[in-house]
């Protein structure tokens, strides 16, 4: 009941946060220094051309009625028009989210597959060579900025080495003469389905350089927040007492002290999503992943604010209802959560 | 003063004097930079694309600019953008933190509420949104990272203040009858700003990064003005036949930012230890 209560109330809370965003979102939209009638009219327009454009933007209308059906429009998935494609954005967002989100998760897997059992090792041999040098590692992984990570990777494996490719999604031999059939989006998931055995293998190439740079950043972090949480929780009396009682070393570490780390760890996975997605927008444009960031990226050049605008929405959607799903687990593992 | 540093261990001590050296280069950029008219963006085509050599220690670029020279300018971008990005953040974020925590109830809810959707937004994804509208340029550029930094301020403030509030000197100056305003300014500012000056220092590495970022998409400061992000981009071109274009601010980002989190980290466990010492 209690559990009940608590998730109809971060349902609430997510809704309301879902329309602030919204609402900046539309706030954003109206301060482009340019006249969005006239970027939308398109190169040296007309009187005319701009005042049509005007008229079916309704822009002539009062602010209430355009935020009013701004978020209507967007409710129902009406996102507009792009300026520079003139294609409907929703055809759009369909066919890159998938692709965002897919390396986005798949960096996200990869940044706790490495970085917890590092966390882990690091707490357990505190102070020790391996300690120093994964804190020296996490320390960097922090600090490089992805776009430059993404250009090293590139040179070192796609050029040097020449062991995988150098950007794209997929090789062109299969996109242009043999595509997958597209039921999900996920290449990976849609390649697997129709049997196309060759195919994943040949997305998972494409995925790995990408992956690895948007993984840095949450790789370092889940690794220092794992170390630091294993650390207090080597030293709570359960586990002294464990050791007391003459367990074996392994059976502390993973038996005793990890189990106390998945409520956090939860936390953990939430924060790596978050980067991976907001990051996704700088390394898709450096490893040409088709993706919402290279969307993005192509959107500011021209100026296309409603691609621009809707984007920022979607992805900031998949962000809160990440979190919403985090929460709720979290609750589900701990009771507390749902008191106060 | 020594014992200061000497808390600070080695790792520490080795980043602050990066940072120190490197502030000192960009302020006295004019004098420091061998090609300083270069750095502010003078063309030189005579000397294009040439490798790092004793003349151009970093090399130069397409337009046949000093790469160092054009780097110490652009430091000078990226730290007025960070320090002011952490600046903004806080003169917002404080005193929203501060009034919501002390005052509570609904003025708490609402302020708390409002900090959740610029807290939902992912930064760097709000930067893009808002410098995109208002367009390229540094200051724009500054606002917009600075409208999805202030909120980690405000949360961070409020819980403060949480702590603070129930302290017997607050108490005792409510008995006697002061009034709020002067409570939440004498009493509990100083007591909340300290260990929020302390996470502003921290962030301006990340800010830095973020700063960068935005330059690359170009969303940063309008040619010539030389920024980091622009350089690597510039150099990606050309990357990596002429890899030193893009390697060279790539690697000054990478350096100066890890730095700040060394330095930081030093900060904090210096604080921590120094707090147990009492």
């Amino acid at each position: 009941m209690q559990l009940l209560m608590y998730i109809l109330r971060r349902l609430f809370m997510s809704a309301f946060v879902l329309l602030g965003v919204a609402f900046l979102v539309f706030v954003a939209s109206r301060i482009v220094p340019s006249d969005p009638a006239t970027l939308f009219a398109g190169p040296r327009p007309t009187a005319d051309q701009i005042a049509a454009a005007r008229e079916l933007l309704k822009l002539d209308q009062s602010l209430w009625v355009q935020f009013t059906d701004f978020i209507t429009s967007m409710a129902v998935g009406d996102f507009g028009i792009s300026y520079r494609t003139r294609q409907l954005i929703w055809n759009d967002l369909a066919s890159f989210l998938p692709a965002t989100l897919e390396l986005a998760l798949f960096a996200t897997g990869l940044a706790l597959v490495i970085g917890i059992p590092l966390g882990v090792f690091a707490a357990d041999w505190k102070h020790s060579w391996f300690d120093t040098s994964t804190g020296i590692g996490s320390i960097a992984a922090v600090a490089m900025p992805s776009f430059f990570l993404a250009m090293l990777l590139q040179w070192v494996f796609a050029q040097w080495l020449d062991v995988l490719p150098l950007s794209g999604r997929i090789s062109r031999d299969i996109s242009l003469f043999d595509p997958v059939e597209t039921i999900t989006g996920f290449l990976l998931i849609d390649s697997l389905l129709t049997g196309r055995f060759d195919a994943f293998w040949d997305a998972i190439k494409h995925l790995i350089l990408p992956a690895l740079t948007l993984a840095a950043y949450p790789t370092g972090i889940a690794m220092r927040l794992t170390r630091s949480l294993m650390i207090e929780i080597l030293e709570r009396k359960h586990v002294v007492a464990a050791r007391a009682l003459g367990l074996s070393h392994r059976r502390i570490l993973f038996g005793h002290a990890l189990p106390n780390a998945v409520g956090p760890a939860l936390t953990i996975i939430g924060l790596s999503f978050a980067f991976s997605l907001t990051g996704a927008v700088l390394v898709e444009i450096i490893y040409a992943w088709p993706g919402l960031g290279r969307y993005i990226s192509e959107a500011i050049l021209s100026k296309d604010f409603p691609v621009i605008a809707a984007s920022a929405l979607v992805v900031t959607i998949c962000y809160v209802f990440m979190n919403l799903v985090i929460d709720v687990a979290q609750a589900f593992i701990d009771p507390r959560v749902t008191v106060s | 003063m020594n014992t200061a540093i000497s808390r600070l261990g080695v790792a520490g001590s080795i980043a602050l004097g990066v940072i120190c050296l490197f502030l000192l280069a960009i302020i006295f950029a004019p004098y420091v930079a061998p090609f300083p008219e270069q750095g502010v963006g003078d063309p030189n085509i005579a000397s294009r694309l040439l490798p790092p050599s004793p003349e151009h220690w970093l090399g130069t670029d397409a337009f046949g600019r000093d790469i160092l020279s054009r780097v110490i300018y652009g430091g000078r971008v990226s730290v007025t953008i960070g320090v002011t990005v952490v600046i903004i953040g806080l003169c917002i974020g404080l005193p929203v933190g501060i009034v919501a925590g002390y005052s509570g109830g609904w003025i708490d809810e609402t302020l708390m509420r409002i900090t959740d959707v610029f807290l939902a937004f992912p930064a760097l994804l709000l930067a893009v949104l808002v410098a995109a509208a208002l367009g390229a340029g540094m200051w724009n550029c500054i606002i917009a990272i600075s409208i999805s930094w202030w909120p980690w301020y405000a949360r961070m403030a409020r819980s403060e203040v949480l702590v603070l509030r129930g302290q017997p000197y607050v108490e005792a100056a409510q008995v006697m009858g002061v009034s709020h305003p002067v409570i939440l300014v004498r009493h509990i500012l100083p007591a909340v700003f300290r260990p929020l000056s302390v996470q502003g220092a921290l962030d301006f590495g990340p800010a830095l990064l973020t700063g960068s970022a935005l330059s690359f998409l170009g969303l940063g400061v309008r040619p010539p003005t030389a920024d980091w992000g622009e350089m690597v981009n510039a150099g990606r071109a050309v990357f990596p036949d002429r890899w030193w274009i893009a390697v060279m601010p790539g690697l000054t980002i990478f350096i100066i930012a890890l730095a700040f989190s060394m330095l930081g980290d030093a900060v904090r466990d210096a604080e921590k230890s120094g707090s147990h010492d009492h």
